[in-house]
């Protein structure tokens, strides 16, 4: 949409733009990928949920900061971020047409994932590792 | 961004309602997308009456009958009548098709049909759609074999089992109902290929004859010129010929994570 409102270019040339990327199907596959792991890993977090839920604070965190839950909450919460990441960056590519806007936006995106993952992951080995026994 | 609303100079303004033809029995009402790049005018929607009696029973039937007998400005593409140009189609009441193979009885029991060109593309007039940027789109994926070998005296030969590989693809008329039927398309027609293209590409890739594959996977291998696709499936919903598009498409992503696994 930067395209000037002058120009003798070819169609050709403008659809080729500057070529093919070579790059997309990594993305495609790491997207497949952990959509499968999301699927497994929510259905363990949901369990982790219910276990935990309505119990008193001690027994909520020894439930949460058992070995084998903080291992899924944590493989949970990496596995969410990186699917949220590029989820985020193809709506982005689809919608936003201004290049400024859109490498904010993108850049934006990662720093987020990034962010919201951090939290997460320190709030679950703060936890795990505490664990007294 | 994307669009959400037309820009002002697109906007519909209400038309000319031409007159009832006289005595007719059973008439049909057609709403028909009008736009003149010489007046200067915004596009506009013209009703017509049609009497079903003096008329065939295909929609392109009817907008024959508007040009020959109520309104000769009326501006269209058509050619073969039977579903085998792809010159016709156009938008009939919200879906992409072909005019001649839409029977007026189709559309909302015969009451009303709405007509306006292919959606998000540059009009040339009423509609016509230009659809040159789709045509180049096409000629971008090397629709021809392409071989190293060189040619064979007589022929390159292919067992029936790799023929029928190329069945659901080679019907493709190019009428480009599917690609401005895609959502994708419409916000990156600029970089995605569309579903026709595509669909014309995976025909290739896997034409046993031909020796390009690899680099027509490289040349496909990008994220807007494939991986626009989200299987919104509009392709498949309203080819004419009972093509699916995105089916091709997917395809083509499996042979590319295939290549790398």
């Amino acid at each position: 949409m930067a395209e000037p409102t002058r120009t003798l270019r070819t169609t050709l040339s403008k659809i080729q733009g500057l070529g093919a990327a070579h790059a997309g199907t990594e993305h495609f596959w790491r997207q497949r990928l952990t959509a499968i792991a999301n699927l497994i890993l929510i259905i363990a977090f949901v369990g982790i949920l219910l276990a935990a839920g309505g119990r008193d604070y001690a027994t909520a965190v020894a439930i949460v900061s058992h070995p084998a839950a903080s291992i899924v909450l944590l493989l949970l919460v990496i596995s969410v971020a990186i699917h949220m990441r590029i989820g985020m960056t193809v709506v982005i590519e689809d919608y936003v047409h201004d290049k400024g806007m859109k490498l904010a936006a993108v850049i934006l995106n990662t720093f987020f994932a990034a962010a919201v993952a951090a939290a997460a992951l320190f709030a679950i080995l703060k936890l795990g590792l505490g664990r007294v026994v | 961004m994307a669009e959400f609303t037309l820009p002002k100079n697109s906007r519909m303004t209400e038309g000319k309602t031409w007159p009832k033809p006289a005595s007719a029995q059973r008439v049909t009402t057609f709403r028909v997308y009008r736009w003149n790049p010489d007046d200067g005018k915004n596009p506009s929607i013209d009703t017509y009456y049609v009497d079903r009696d003096d008329c065939g029973p295909m929609v392109l039937d009817a907008l024959l009958w508007i040009k020959n007998k109520v309104d000769p400005t009326l501006t269209l593409r058509r050619s073969c009548r039977e579903g085998i140009c792809g010159s016709c189609s156009m938008n009939i009441n919200g879906a992409n098709t072909l005019a001649c193979t839409m029977g007026i009885d189709e559309c909302s029991d015969g009451k009303l049909v709405k007509i306006y060109p292919l959606p998000h593309m540059p009009v040339v007039k009423d509609l016509v759609p230009d659809l040159t940027t789709f045509y180049t789109q096409h000629a971008s994926i090397e629709p021809y074999l392409k071989t190293v070998t060189p040619s064979p005296e007589k022929e390159w030969r292919q067992s029936p089992e790799d023929r029928q590989k190329l069945d659901g693809l080679y019907e493709c008329i190019l009428c480009a109902c599917c690609t401005t039927s895609c959502p994708s398309y419409w916000w990156n027609g600029d970089r995605y290929l569309g579903p026709a293209a595509l669909l014309q590409a995976y025909r290739w890739l896997i034409d046993s004859r031909d020796e390009d594959t690899g680099e027509r996977l490289d040349r496909l291998e990008d994220p807007f010129r494939l991986y626009r696709c989200h299987t919104i499936m509009n392709c498949a919903n309203v080819c004419p010929k009972h093509l699916n598009p995105a089916k091709a498409i997917a395809e083509i992503k499996k042979m590319m994570v295939t290549r790398q696994l």
